[in-house]
């Protein structure tokens, strides 16, 4: 559906967007995590056709981004990081306007307004101004706009960035719901753990270049390879970690004397895991428990992003 | 094939504009400053004379006043006007969600463009009534100011023209609205003072470029203005028989190739940023 090939853009001097190569399946959801600056808005912009790439290309639903901006234009919907309303029109209007704009028929509009707006959960702000609307409804609003002419695909820029708790979940089941009627949808944000629970796939840009990629299981899985474990003792700690640290699998370990506990990371496979586990049994150790810490996305993504530092290298 | 007239950027800015009071008082205060300069001038004109009753002349006078009056209004807020309608749309962050449908460049260039000198328009038809007096007491020919409003539409034409490619070009409102009326200072005041630098300059060498002066008057809408309202001023620029017709004529020329030159940078740069 998407293909994006050795995507570049440079200002000047500096590479915003460095040599991305991404193909994207039809009906996905696919985030974009990175940190500020990372690349996310320069790659939506050149896929939403309104910046030119420096060089390569995408290809979405057969067009390519650069030749055929105007069939492209016609199979996304693109919804901007940060975007303004017109003032003194009401959110019928707001809707009819980009309607007219994309060419589709009065009466069509008519009809499809009320379903767009029933979509976002804005049915009763249908003859308000748009400007008097809060800003996740506006943000919900835009979201509709984008859906007017039924495109194939989404590209959606941080679209629950300033919204309040609330805001954020009504926004995640509009999108599980346009992923419902398969449609093919890319959405930026610079919070991994808010991305994973909406996208199938995720990739982790850093400096304009693809750091990360895979699907959210796989992502979460990789990175069960280094498990955080807790240990609580009932006396004996320093014996203990002497003994766990004799392990060339623990790293980090982090004592925790007023809790009679301490913590390490641990690097091996599941069955050297048990077989540590055992050992430590055998050596009379006084343990209370012996517990895994759940990595969370964040860390996953921290991780990921602390081993690109020294590395230098991409993953993958 | 969607419709050339049906122009949804148009329809939008009509309704935004027509919604807004700022429009009428516009029209408002437009009329009640040409009303009232009108008025003065009636005044200044029969104490001059001693007597109240309107003469053809006093009524030829009037009406050139009224005609320059009324241009350099227009001149003023044309550039105003359309300074801001792309920059502003960008500024607002409403663009760049346009420039992602599918409506041409050239929709969204037109429609701002016909929707600010549709408003000028309606400025001028709501000056027509204060002409009345022009067919009431004579002394001008109907087809003087049919050439008047033919001057004023041509101007607000390409001077609008300007303010949108400025508009498109500079990003931001102010830079563009200073831009605009930079241009429209030199198009007005600018030429005139080159017309007299040239024109003398072709006095002392009479074997110069006389064209020089004749073209660089032809820029000016208040020459060609001047042209149609004093058709004595014949401005032949020297002996050349080939320059020997009003100057408005050239004028029109110009402004209407300005007019489209402008419209089509614009719409080929507005989906050419940066
Ligand atoms: N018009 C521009 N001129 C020069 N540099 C730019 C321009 N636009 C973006 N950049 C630079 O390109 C880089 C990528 O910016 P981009 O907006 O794509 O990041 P992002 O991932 O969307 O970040 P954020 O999370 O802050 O939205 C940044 O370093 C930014 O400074
Ligand atoms: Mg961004």
């Amino acid at each position: 559906m998407i293909e994006i090939n050795q995507l570049t853009k440079k200002y000047g001097n500096f590479t915003a967007l460095d040599s991305l190569t991404l193909s994207i399946e039809k009906g996905t959801v696919f985030g974009f995590v990175g940190q500020n600056g990372a690349g996310k808005t320069t790659t939506f912009s050149i896929l939403a056709t309104l910046l030119a790439p420096t060089s390569g290309d995408a290809i979405i639903n057969g067009y390519s981004v650069v030749r055929d901006a105007k069939k492209v234009r016609q199979c996304i919907g693109y919804m901007p990081d940060f975007f303004g309303v017109y003032d003194q029109l009401k959110a019928r209007e707001y809707l009819d306007f980009y309607g007219a704009s994309y060419g589709i028929p009065v009466r069509e509009r008519e009809k499809l307004i009320p379903q767009l707006l029933e979509l976002v959960r804005l049915s009763d702000k249908i003859d308000t101004y748009v400007d008097s609307l809060s800003r996740g409804m506006k943000q919900r609003l835009c979201l509709a706009r984008s859906l007017i002419h039924d495109p194939e695909v989404l590209i959606l820029d941080e679209p629950a960035s300033g919204l309040d708790p609330r805001a954020r979940i009504e926004m995640k089941e509009i999108i599980k719901e346009l992923k419902s009627f398969g449609k093919t949808i890319l959405i930026s944000s610079h919070i991994l753990p808010e991305l994973a629970e909406m996208c199938d796939e995720i990739c982790i840009i850093d400096h304009g270049k693809l750091v990360a990629r895979d699907t959210v299981y796989q992502i979460h899985h990789h990175f069960k390879k280094e498990r955080t474990i807790v240990v609580k003792v009932k006396d004996g700690m320093e014996q203990a970690i002497r003994y766990f640290e004799d392990d060339p699998n623990v790293k980090n370990m982090k004592r925790m004397e007023e809790k009679n506990s301490f913590s390490f990371t641990y690097h091996g496979e599941t069955d050297e895991q048990i077989e540590l586990i055992r050992k430590a049994m055998v050596a009379n150790l006084p343990i209370l428990s012996f517990q895994e810490i759940e990595t969370n996305v964040e860390d996953v993504f921290l991780e990921i992003m602390r081993e690109v530092e020294e590395n230098e290298e991409p993953l993958q | 094939m969607r419709s050339r007239f049906n122009n949804p950027v148009l329809q939008k800015e009509f309704k935004l504009r027509f919604r807004s009071i700022k429009s009428f008082l516009g029209i408002f205060f437009y009329l009640l400053i040409l009303g009232t300069l009108a008025l003065v001038f009636i005044h200044v004109s029969s104490e001059a004379q001693h007597h109240l009753y309107f003469r053809p002349e006093v009524s030829r006078g009037m009406f050139s006043f009224l005609s320059i009056i009324q241009l350099l209004m227009l001149l003023f807020i044309t550039p105003g006007l359309t300074a801001g309608v792309i920059s502003g749309e960008r500024e607002r962050q409403t663009l760049n969600i346009l420039l992602t449908t599918t409506v041409s460049s050239f929709s969204i260039i037109t429609g701002k463009m016909v929707s600010a000198i549709s408003y000028l328009l309606l400025l001028l038809v709501a000056s027509l009534p204060l002409y009345s007096f022009v067919f009431l007491f004579g002394g001008v020919a109907p087809g003087e100011v049919v050439l008047v409003f033919l001057i004023y539409v041509t101007t607000i034409f390409s001077i609008g023209s300007v303010g949108v490619l400025v508009s498109t070009l500079i990003r931001k409102t102010i830079a563009s609205v200073i831009t605009s009326y930079a241009i429209t200072l030199f198009l007005t005041i600018g030429t005139i003072i080159i017309f007299f630098i040239s024109m003398g300059t072709g006095l002392f060498h009479p074997s110069s470029n006389h064209a020089l002066p004749y073209i660089v008057a032809s820029f000016n809408p208040i020459i060609a203005l001047y042209s149609i309202l004093e058709s004595d001023f014949l401005f032949y620029a020297g002996t050349n028989s080939w320059f020997n017709f009003p100057i408005w004529i050239p004028f029109l020329c110009i402004y209407l190739f300005i007019l489209i030159v402008n419209t089509a940078v614009s719409t080929w740069k507005l989906r050419r940023g940066k």
